[in-house]
């Protein structure tokens, strides 16, 4: 919750370069021909899933886990799908190097049908896509060293040429010197740096992450995290994660899809989502990251002005603009307290809230106010002694 | 005791050596295929079968039903068959193995069966063809349980055996019935309990040794 105001000349809706991926490469990307970030003689690693639904048998009767899914992946994305335990985000990652089948419908991975493939094209197809786990999943009866150099040795590799390779990978992942230790000394962000290495060493287009750092702890999450982002922006690999923490989304995405109950409800470049969530599931799975309104003012909050007394405004930024300070109190004609703020960069975009008092009962006030680039709410009214909350 | 019953004794030692070595041997050779057979084509493995599977888990349940002193007579047609002899020592192993595989198959199921889906999936998520499967997933990671089950295998080897002596194959059970039961020769007795009581100390010693320095990695 940092970046209150970085540059109030900064125009609305233009990215401007942070530490974060650019939205702008993502969402743009073309199709199959030729992505920004794809490395000559790459593939550039696109998914498309096409009407996609999955009825699954149960006692209770079929399931039905997804309904005709659409979903276009660009190249060299960080893609997210979020939703809560049984909504479909795992299924539908695992359709992508067919651990699971659709029950109808197409998925596509630059632009060929996966669903087509015999044994020789799927095994083909999954040492394009690699996938990292919750839990490692990594082989305790081999070394790290074995591990990563598996998808090779299967691959039938020679032997002088998987041992360069597998040092890579574990150079990439910072754990060069623990090649010859087995998984269960590690801790799990060295586990899921082992699994990270295991995914990239036979080079693939397209990384799948299911729930990869839901089993971390915070710190450790946003290595793996920085991690990941590092990798996409280095080898132009295609991200795809799916998590239940919006956290994970906003850390390192560029786009989100919103899963609820097998259908998409929500989908579009992650700072939008996060400014201005439409549906109530994408506004749920963000209420942990939302203030709401602090205790001690919401016991005080009237409905009616008090003489004296303040009004209590609501400004919420989902990309229009960036909060500009002094133009506030221009704009109020009065001084104007800040009360709460968390106001963050999202790619490029101010998403966040501020609650403000503004002294008097002005009604025309949220007029002026909205001119500034904010939604802005009244929430209510408090009297003199509570206004500085 | 005298110099001729200690050399009976050794012999017995030698002859219940040869027929739980050999047996057990084979109990691996011919169990663990079909313990990886009854996991792999059962549901949720990675070639389901669900007919076969049903059949020779029946197969596998029918012997392990039968008392080991029954089976023994009742295959002596078909341990003529294999071993040219319905007498001795190798006519004691064709039912030994033939008890003891379905018995080593079951355990060693088990302990495939524990072998994490996630890990399966991994595999399968790197390119890993059945094949491979088998040979870099389901049967290292299940290894330290398949030999602590090898280990309980051969212990209750080295109890059936004892009834080898139906056959006439010796071994140290059929000394303890003969100069022990049928001859109230305790010494005899007691003195083949303790080196039974011995041999199983020592086998489920190095089993379970095997068994640690599997697991410490």
């Amino acid at each position: 919750m940092v970046g209150l105001v970085f540059d109030s000349l900064h125009t609305p809706g233009t990215p401007v370069a942070t530490g974060r991926r650019s939205p702008a490469a993502a969402a743009t990307a073309p199709g199959p021909a030729a992505g920004p970030a794809a490395a000559p003689g790459r593939r550039p690693g696109t998914v498309r899933f096409e009407a996609v639904s999955k009825t699954y048998p149960s006692a209770a009767g079929p399931v039905r886990a997804l309904d005709s899914v659409d979903l276009a992946i660009p190249a060299g994305a960080i893609f997210g799908i979020i939703g809560r335990s049984g909504a479909g985000k795992s299924s539908l990652l695992r359709m992508v190097n067919r651990l699971e089948a659709p029950t109808s419908g197409r998925v596509l991975v630059d632009g060929a049908p996966v669903d087509a493939l015999d044994t020789d094209g799927l095994v083909a197809l999954r040492r394009r896509v690699g996938m990292i786990f919750q839990h490692f999943n990594l082989l305790a009866a081999k070394t790290v060293r074995q591990n990563v150099a598996l998808p090779l040795t299967v691959a039938g590799v020679p032997r002088s040429a998987i041992g360069p390779r597998v040092a890579e990978a574990l150079r990439l992942v910072g754990l060069e010197d623990k090649a010859d230790t087995y998984p269960s000394r590690l801790s799990g962000g060295q586990k899921q740096r082992v699994g990270i290495a295991r995914a990239l060493v036979s080079d693939p287009e397209i990384l799948l992450c299911d729930e990869a750092t839901s089993a971390l702890d915070p710190e450790t999450t946003l290595a793996i995290l920085d991690l990941l982002r590092d990798i996409n922006r280095r080898l132009g690999i295609t991200i795809i994660l799916i998590t239940h923490e919006m956290h994970v989304i906003r850390e390192i995405c560029s786009d989100v899809v919103v899963l609820e109950r097998g259908r998409v409800v929500e989908t579009g470049p992650v700072w939008r989502v996060f400014g201005a969530p439409e549906h109530p599931t994408t506004q749920a799975l963000l209420e942990p990251l939302t203030r709401g309104l602090p205790p001690d003012l919401a016991d005080r909050l009237q409905p009616l002005p008090t003489p004296g007394g303040s009004a209590i405004l609501r400004i919420t930024w989902a990309g229009q603009g960036t909060p500009d300070l002094s133009g506030l109190a221009v704009a109020a004609g009065t001084p104007v307290r800040l009360l709460q703020a968390g106001i963050e960069r999202i790619q490029g975009h101010a998403v966040g809230r501020m609650l403000v008092a503004v002294p008097g009962a002005d009604p025309d006030v949220e007029a002026r106010l909205r001119a500034l680039g904010g939604a802005v709410e009244r929430l209510g009214y408090v009297a003199p002694e509570a206004e500085a909350g | 005791m005298t110099p001729q019953m200690i050399d009976r004794l050794w012999q017995a030692f030698l002859d219940t050596g040869l027929m739980v070595g050999v047996s057990a041997g084979i109990a691996v050779l011919a169990g663990l295929p079909l313990a990886l057979f009854l996991v792999i084509s059962g549901p949720g493995g990675i070639v389901p079968a669900p007919a076969a599977n049903r059949v020779v888990g029946a197969v596998v349940n029918g012997f392990r039903a039968v008392p080991f002193i029954v089976l023994l007579v009742a295959l002596i047609p078909f341990t003529r068959l294999v071993a040219g002899t319905t007498i001795g020592v190798w006519a004691a192993i064709v039912p030994l193995a033939v008890s003891a595989t379905p018995f080593f198959a079951r355990i060693a199921e088990v302990s495939l069966r524990e072998v994490d889906a996630g890990l399966i999936e991994a595999a399968q998520s790197i390119g890993c063809r059945r094949r491979h499967i088998l040979a870099h997933v389901l049967l290292p990671e299940a290894l330290p349980g398949i030999v602590a089950g090898f280990t309980i295998t051969v212990v209750s080897m080295i109890g059936a055996s004892a009834m080898a002596g139906a056959v006439g194959a010796g071994g140290l059970g059929d000394v303890a019935i003969r100069y022990g039961y049928q001859r109230f020769d305790t010494t005899v007795m007691m003195v083949v309990i303790a080196i039974l009581i011995a041999l199983v100390c020592v086998v489920q010693f190095a089993g379970d040794t095997a068994v640690r320095r599997l697991r410490a990695r």
